[in-house]
């Protein structure tokens, strides 16, 4: 490729975030419409890349997009080292389609609007390094710069407990990065030559490390991983963080940071550790089986509307987990990629209404609402729409991914997943219950008019932000074979890789 | 017939000359002039660090004076870190110190001097001395407020220690002395290791001339069990002069360390010395600075005493480099140390200018700032996240070129600790900033900075971003300087 597109997707928003920050900081409108810019072009890139990757290289398991190596600091062997492949593309649209979408949905913010916006432009700026860094210090330097734009979101424009919750996300993470950090500086100094360059590090490590360093290289990455996506005894910064933070960020953290974790797993713990990935599938597996079926009771208990959706979030990358611990099945581990797509697309779409009805509100508790459907019916169909995306009726990009993972799960050739698998479908059932149970509530029944008078239809640049995705949720529900054969090929190299 | 090569002491001369021209130009113009000296100051340490750019490399006096890539390196830092301090005391000058002002420059400079001359050490004498002027002047610029009893305090209390310390390193040095009959460094590391193999052992006099130089050199770099006066000392004296001793005087010790126990004590920082090695040793050491001096920090409501536990565990991070003895350990030791320069000395900046605004110290008082102030609290967030190593400031590239020397030489678990220590010193870094940014707003706050402050926010900023995005210059050169001993 002579076009760096890569290069381009990080820094345009990068530079964005500088020339936001020159902005006159009474200019508003001039800010909002820039930043939507600048993550404009990135999510125009961003399908540009699929298209062509769909119709080029969707085939193959090689890196495309491939810029460098470039030497970046030399003593350490550090390059500046990106590429593309079955993993990263579905990654990078969704991180370019939902960063515009956030942008746009914060038009509303009046509260220090330039720094918010330029916090975001690095924000998106880092996600897209994550998904195309090939270089281990290049990937942790993109892992982390995301961590101060966050920290500063959810710090300044979040809700009442907005401190602790910022602190706690920042803390939480960079706890786990550590542990990434000293697997890193492991694994550069096991391998000979020395590299920090990934691809080769996932054909050599296998060779060169011993069984007992190798899980401990994994375990060390499996912290830094679980807590970002998050599992479940990690997952406690979630709650705090998704409740307190503003709509878009919320949008960000489910959408595109939770997948963040899987995406590593799949990148390199998973093809780096064969070993370790065989020594810990099942515990994984349970790992999964527990977030899915907890993280449902939590959602089933919530009062709060925005809660419930934040602990769906934890079940529903449950199915990830147990997908990746069914490492041999081509199957279920692209069940856990259409999951990481699909929730993505949904849950960001759940936060985004639940910011819709709270600006409106100024309340998100469920008991407060009821018979909404009569009052606002646009609004009502698109939360519908998406619950049961959520709860996977068939139809929905929701149901296609959990079809996957159950299958993929319960044939795996190793390891032996069908109890599991059995006891997670439960899962299902419980998703059902509480998405109904909080639709029932808040849009059916008495409508209390003298309390909601007041309440507005959801508007145009409202549902332009949700239009997009649930066209994409519906889209690959009933037609999911472009979004499996981009990712078939790379997937069926990593089940090769992790079959050494 | 010895040579003694003057060319290659010009720079120290030269600044030493200023530091005499600077107070005589004081008296002359009847002391009228704040602005115009501390200028004046500011110039002659960039004159230096041109002359010593022009005057570098070789040995003279007969190898008490070295000037290698080590030394000069380290120059480069103590220079830095005088020029910024100058830079961030015009306001304190101007307002609070009337009558002494040319000594207060001329003084920073002596001790610039020293600091100067203890890089260049070839041999123990020599150190000592440069050593001793290097911290002389510093005890009077720590009282240099004498109508303010806290700062009196700090004075005597660095005296009282500093002296003390000195003591005990002398005697330490007096040991090795004893031992290897020479003071060359070189010839030391010599004489040692054939003791060590015709006496078959480490003796117990060895082992107490290591603990006694570690106990002197700690003294100096504040750390962890010798670090009880660096708290008080930091909060009483005038703030630059706080960051003075916080990022030139302790390079000067990492020096003196570097001198002293790679190079002359190079053999027993071996496993094979096990447990008596001063590897592991000093690695305790700073496992222990960095569990006290961040945990310590957590409770701090004063800025200064935040930065002062906040360096004593710095110091720790930088030992984990030091106790590797290799060509990275070294190399990142330094890069570290002139990262340090500016993260840390970029803080207490903000700091002086706050306090010159304000009359405050306490973390507190910035609430709101970032409103009223956006471009300092944005650099005040930026020096702070260097300090606590978040990536891409150059303070994260310190961090992980320590820590790869760490896992290289085998110390796994002192970086595992360091790592963990570092999520721990976040919190504290991250709380000035939520100050600033998340509490609600307060007007009344308004900062005005004089120019030369704002050179030394802009160099600092501009150095931690640069040098966290490229990293690969510095880190050549401080790589270079473990050629010195032989890496």
């Amino acid at each position: 490729m002579d076009f760096p597109i890569l290069t381009y997707m990080i820094f345009i928003p990068l530079f964005g975030f500088i020339a936001v920050m020159f902005l006159p900081k009474e200019k508003h409108t001039l800010i909002r419409w820039a930043s939507a810019f600048f993550s404009f072009i990135p999510m125009i890139l961003s399908f540009y890349l699929t298209y062509i990757y769909y119709f080029n290289y969707s085939g193959s398991a090689d890196m495309v997009f491939v810029e460098g190596p470039f030497s970046w600091i030399a003593p350490i062997k550090a390059h500046y080292y990106l590429g593309a492949d079955g993993i990263s593309v579905p990654m990078l649209f969704l991180t370019g389609l939902l960063s515009f979408l956030s942008i746009l949905a914060s038009f509303n913010i009046t509260n220090r609007v330039k720094e918010y916006f330029s916090f975001f432009l690095l924000l998106e700026s880092g996600m897209i390094g994550v998904f195309c860094a090939l270089d281990f210090f290049l990937f942790y330097v993109f892992w982390e710069v995301m961590l101060v734009p966050m920290y500063f979101l959810i710090g300044v424009w979040g809700g009442p407990r907005k401190e602790y919750a910022a602190i706690k996300f920042f803390l939480y993470t960079l706890f786990g990065s550590i542990f990434m950090l000293v697997a890193i500086l492991i694994l550069y100094f096991t391998s000979d030559p020395h590299t920090l360059n990934m691809l080769e590090l996932i054909q050599t490590t296998p060779g060169v490390m011993g069984h007992s360093l190798q899980l401990l290289c994994f375990a060390f990455l499996f912290v830094a991983f679980a807590i970002k996506v998050p599992v479940w005894p990690f997952h406690t910064w979630l709650p705090d963080a998704h409740v307190e933070a503003p709509t878009a960020v919320s949008v960000i953290l489910a959408g595109v940071l939770l997948k963040m974790g899987t995406y590593g797993m799949l990148r390199i713990s998973w093809p780096m550790f064969p070993e370790a990935t065989r020594f810990f599938a099942v515990p994984i597996a349970i790992l999964g089986l527990i977030a899915i079926i907890y993280g449902a009771l939590v959602s089933m208990a919530q009062k709060d509307l925005k809660k419930l959706v934040a602990y769906s979030s934890v079940s529903h990358m449950g199915y990830c987990m147990l997908a990746l611990g069914a490492y041999s099945s081509v199957t279920a581990i692209s069940g856990c990629m259409f999951q990481m797509f699909s929730h993505g697309l949904i849950t960001g779409a759940l936060f985004l209404l639940v910011g819709v009805l709270y600006d409106r509100a100024h309340t998100r508790e469920i008991a407060a609402f009821g018979g909404l459907g009569s009052k606002l019916p646009v609004f009502t169909g698109l939360m519908v729409l998406f619950s049961m995306a959520a709860l996977g009726l068939p139809g929905m990009s929701g149901f296609v991914s959990e079809f996957m993972v159950f299958i993929g799960a319960f044939t795996a050739p190793a390891p032996d997943l069908m109890i599991i698998t059995a006891l997670a479908v439960l899962g299902v059932v419980l998703t059902a219950a509480y998405m109904l149970r909080m639709v029932q509530r808040v849009f059916l029944g008495e409508f209390n008019s003298e309390k909601w008078s007041g309440l507005t239809e959801i508007n145009v640049r409202e549902v332009l932000t949700v239009a997009p995705l649930a066209l994409l949720t519906i889209l690959i529900g009933v037609y999911p074979s472009p979004l499996t054969n981009i990712m078939k090929a790379t997937l069926e190299n990593l089940v090769n890789l992790m079959a050494r | 017939m010895p040579d003694y090569n003057l060319r290659l002491i010009i720079p120290e001369i030269f600044l030493f000359l200023w530091a005499l021209f600077i107070i005589a130009f004081d008296l002359g113009t009847k002391r009228k002039n704040p602005k115009l000296i501390g200028y004046l100051t500011m110039g002659g340490i960039a004159a230096t660090a041109v002359l010593l750019y022009l005057y570098h490399g070789g040995i003279s006096f007969n190898n008490m004076f070295k000037s290698d890539p080590l030394a000069l390196f380290f120059k480069v830092i103590f220079l830095g870190s005088a020029f910024m301090a100058v830079g961030s005391s015009f306001d304190i000058i101007a307002q609070k110190i009337k009558n002494h002002r040319g000594e207060f420059f001329g003084l920073v400079l002596f001790s610039t001097v020293g600091m100067m001359f203890l890089a260049s050490a070839g041999e123990l004498i020599s150190l000592y001395i440069g050593l001793e002027l290097t911290t002389i002047p510093l005890f009077i610029l720590a009282a240099y407020y004498k109508d303010d009893r806290i700062s009196v305090e700090a004075g005597l209390k660095y005296l009282v220690i500093g002296a003390f310390s000195s003591a005990i390193l002398l005697y330490g040095l007096s040991l090795l002395y004893g031992l290897s009959g020479t003071t060359d460094i070189v010839m030391m590391k010599i004489n040692l290791a054939l003791l060590y193999l015709n006496t078959n052992g480490i003796g117990w006099a060895l082992l107490m001339a290591i603990v006694m130089v570690l106990a002197g050199i700690g003294f100096k770099l504040a750390l962890v069990p010798f670090h009880m006066w660096a708290p008080d000392v930091y909060q009483g004296a005038p703030t630059p002069i706080t960051a003075l001793l916080s990022v030139g005087s302790k390079a000067a010790g990492v020096v003196a360390f570097m001198r002293i126990f790679i190079d002359g004590l190079y053999g027993f920082a071996d496993a094979v010395m096990f447990p008596l090695d001063w590897g592991n040793i000093v690695a305790v050491l700073a496992a222990a600075a960095m569990i006290l001096g961040n945990i310590s920090a957590l409770r701090q409501k004063n800025i200064k005493r935040m930065l002062a536990y906040s360096s004593i565990a710095q110091i720790g991070y930088v030992m984990v480099g030091m106790v590797a003895v290799s060509e990275l350990g070294v190399g990142s030791v330094g890069y570290y140390m002139f990262i340090y320069l500016f993260a840390n000395m970029g803080a207490f900046a903000v700091a002086t200018i706050f306090n010159d605004n304000t009359g405050s110290d306490s973390i507190a008082s910035y609430a709101g700032l970032s409103k009223s102030s956006p471009m300092i609290s944005a650099f005040m967030a930026i020096f702070l996240l260097s300090l606590a190593g978040i990536p891409p400031l150059a303070g994260f590239a310190a961090k992980f070129f320590v820590f790869a020397a760490g896992i290289q030489a085998g110390y796994t678990w002192l970086v595992i600790l360091a790592l963990l220590t570092a999520v721990v010193s976040l919190y504290y870094y991250a709380n000035v900033i939520k100050m600033m940014y998340f509490a609600p707003d307060n007007p009344t706050i308004k900062l005005n900075t004089p120019l030369s402050a704002n050179i030394v926010l802009i160099i600092g900023v501009a150095g931690l971003i640069i040098f966290g995005v490229y990293p690969e210059p510095i880190l050549n050169f401080a790589l270079d300087t473990a050629r010195v001993f032989g890496f």
